[in-house]
């Protein structure tokens, strides 16, 4: 289970400068990243450090906003920094699209649209609220149980195994896999290989039973799928159902967390929410602004400045979209959460041509995995807060969290 | 008041159809259009207004008037 080992503590030695030398894979970085950013934003805005090869860190919404949208400068050959340079060829990358560059990108992310459009995902509420409710049947009675571990990290596991036709109880399997990919970071390189060659095991049994049994889901979508009049590769079918796993679970898992740590930790906000239920939009898109998991990161292709920091090919570059969020020259407030902002620009899906392809599926598990908890438990409190432990790397979310019914 | 969503800046967020349906439609894709050629009624004025401002890539543009 991925939760055993997302309490391990780091490999990495810790951080004495975060102007120079900054790591966002210590044990630090996920205990107060956002104080982090802050301190950043206004000593050193665009930082540098050695290590992982040479990686930038922008923390102001206007770096990050340009980053985003140029794909010139910065390639997404990998988005997730690690010791090593992605050996996957361009312009596909390892997991299409999130890993592709223009022009390759808009067909791969094309043809996965539709089944994430707000119609489709509609359709898929239903399902996910019965989930819900079926998770929360499992704890109904405890006085205390773990919001992180025994709710919301099943959701979006559940959600996406029905949309790529895999058996719901491989969940477990899932996990680990994705926190191998994507919070591990700090492992050897021969270990992340190992871990990937695992995933790629799983996913080459679950495409096999596909070819032998094809039905109407998104892996046998991928199967029939073609670009140019040719069918997709099938390296392009593995790495976009990799992707589909990997950015859909841990990434939500961490905004359903963050969003139940906030109303536990603040009754008044809770006790608002729930007294007014018409607020659940902004409050979402609240959540999704101050508590975005998601930084992703670019290589530099081509010489580059920006903020007056002058980048060289291939160096890393992280994209805080969650920095960006809290940047007080682009918002009112900005270190506040406001349940009614009705002004919210937030980049918590990102910027540009890689918007977030799953971000209706996302808001709609959250939104429902908000209202049956706050339907069944109007009322609860943080347990124990110095047990709650967020995540290192690049996706940010608590991953224990205790919390205590109170009504 | 008209509304206009330039298809070249819209990524489909999907801001604007969460905070005005009777404003925007959006398509199997996701991508945002105006519906009624972007005639805003006099009461919606508000809830354009409000789309303009929360999408996150700046594609809506009002006209007065
Ligand atoms: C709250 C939850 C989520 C957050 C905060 C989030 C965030 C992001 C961000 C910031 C990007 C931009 C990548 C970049 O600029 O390089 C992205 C891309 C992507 N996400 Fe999500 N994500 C979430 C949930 C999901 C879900 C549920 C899925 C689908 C199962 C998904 C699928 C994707 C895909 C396919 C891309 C690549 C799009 C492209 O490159 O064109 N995400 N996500
Ligand atoms: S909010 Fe902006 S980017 Fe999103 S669908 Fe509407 S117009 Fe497009």
């Amino acid at each position: 289970m991925s939760d055993a080992t997302d309490h391990q503590l780091s490999s990495h030695p810790p951080v004495t400068d975060w102007t120079t030398d900054f790591d966002h894979a210590v044990d630090e970085y996920a205990a107060r990243a956002p104080e982090i950013w802050d301190e950043l934003r206004s000593a050193c805005p665009v930082a540098h450090s050695e290590r992982y090869g040479g990686v930038w860190l922008p923390t102001r919404h206007e770096d990050v906003a340009a980053i985003a949208y140029d794909t010139e400068h910065f390639t997404s050959r990998s988005v997730v920094v690690t010791e090593g340079r992605p050996i996957a060829p361009a312009p596909r990358g390892i997991a299409p699209p999130i890993s592709s560059d223009p022009p390759f990108h808009q067909e791969a992310r094309r043809m996965l649209l539709p089944a994430f459009s707000p119609k489709a995902v509609n359709e898929l509420e239903p399902y996910t609220r019965a989930y819900c409710n079926e998770l929360l049947d499992a704890v109904a009675g405890a006085e205390t149980f773990d919001a992180a571990v025994d709710y919301a990290q099943h959701i979006p596991v559940r959600v996406i195994a029905k949309m790529l036709g895999f058996p719901p109880e491989d969940g477990d399997i899932f996990r680990r896999i994705v926190h191998n990919a994507l919070e591990a970071v700090d492992l050897p390189q021969e270990q992340r290989m190992m871990n990937f060659l695992t995933l790629d095991e799983y996913l080459r049994t679950q495409v096999q039973d596909h070819l032998d049994n094809p039905r109407d889901d998104l892996t046998s979508f991928l199967l029939n799928a073609e670009m140019d009049g040719e069918p997709l590769a099938p390296e392009h079918v593995g790495g976009t159902i990799a992707l589909l796993l990997i950015a859909g679970i841990d990434t939500t898992w961490s905004a359903i967390g963050a969003s139940l740590w906030h109303l536990a930790a603040n009754p008044d906000d809770l006790a608002r929410l729930v007294a007014e239920p018409a607020l659940m939009p902004t409050a979402i898109e609240e959540f999704l602004r101050y508590y975005a998991p998601v930084t992703m990161a670019r290589l530099v292709a081509e010489p580059v400045e920006i903020g007056g920091c002058p980048m060289q090919p291939d160096e890393w570059v992280l994209l805080p979209f969650p920095a960006a969020n809290r940047d007080p020259e682009f918002f009112d407030r900005a270190d506040e959460v406001v349940l009614d902002r009705e002004v919210n620009r937030h980049a918590a899906f990102g910027l540009g041509i890689h918007r977030c392809a799953g971000s209706n599926l996302a808001r709609m598990e959250l939104r429902v995995a908000l209202e049956t908890f706050l339907e069944r438990f109007p009322s609860f409190t943080l347990a124990d807060p110095d047990a709650v432990r967020w995540s290192r790397g690049q996706v940010r979310g608590p991953r224990t969290l205790p919390v205590r019914i109170t009504s | 008041m008209r509304i206009h969503v330039d298809a070249d800046k819209c990524q489909g967020h999907n801001r604007c159809y969460a905070i005005a349906p009777e404003l925007f439609d959006v398509d199997d894709l996701g991508y945002a259009t105006a519906l009624n050629d972007g005639v805003v009624p006099a009461e919606l004025e508000e809830k354009a207004r409000l789309a303009v401002a929360n999408c996150p890539e700046y594609a809506i543009t009002i006209e007065e008037g």
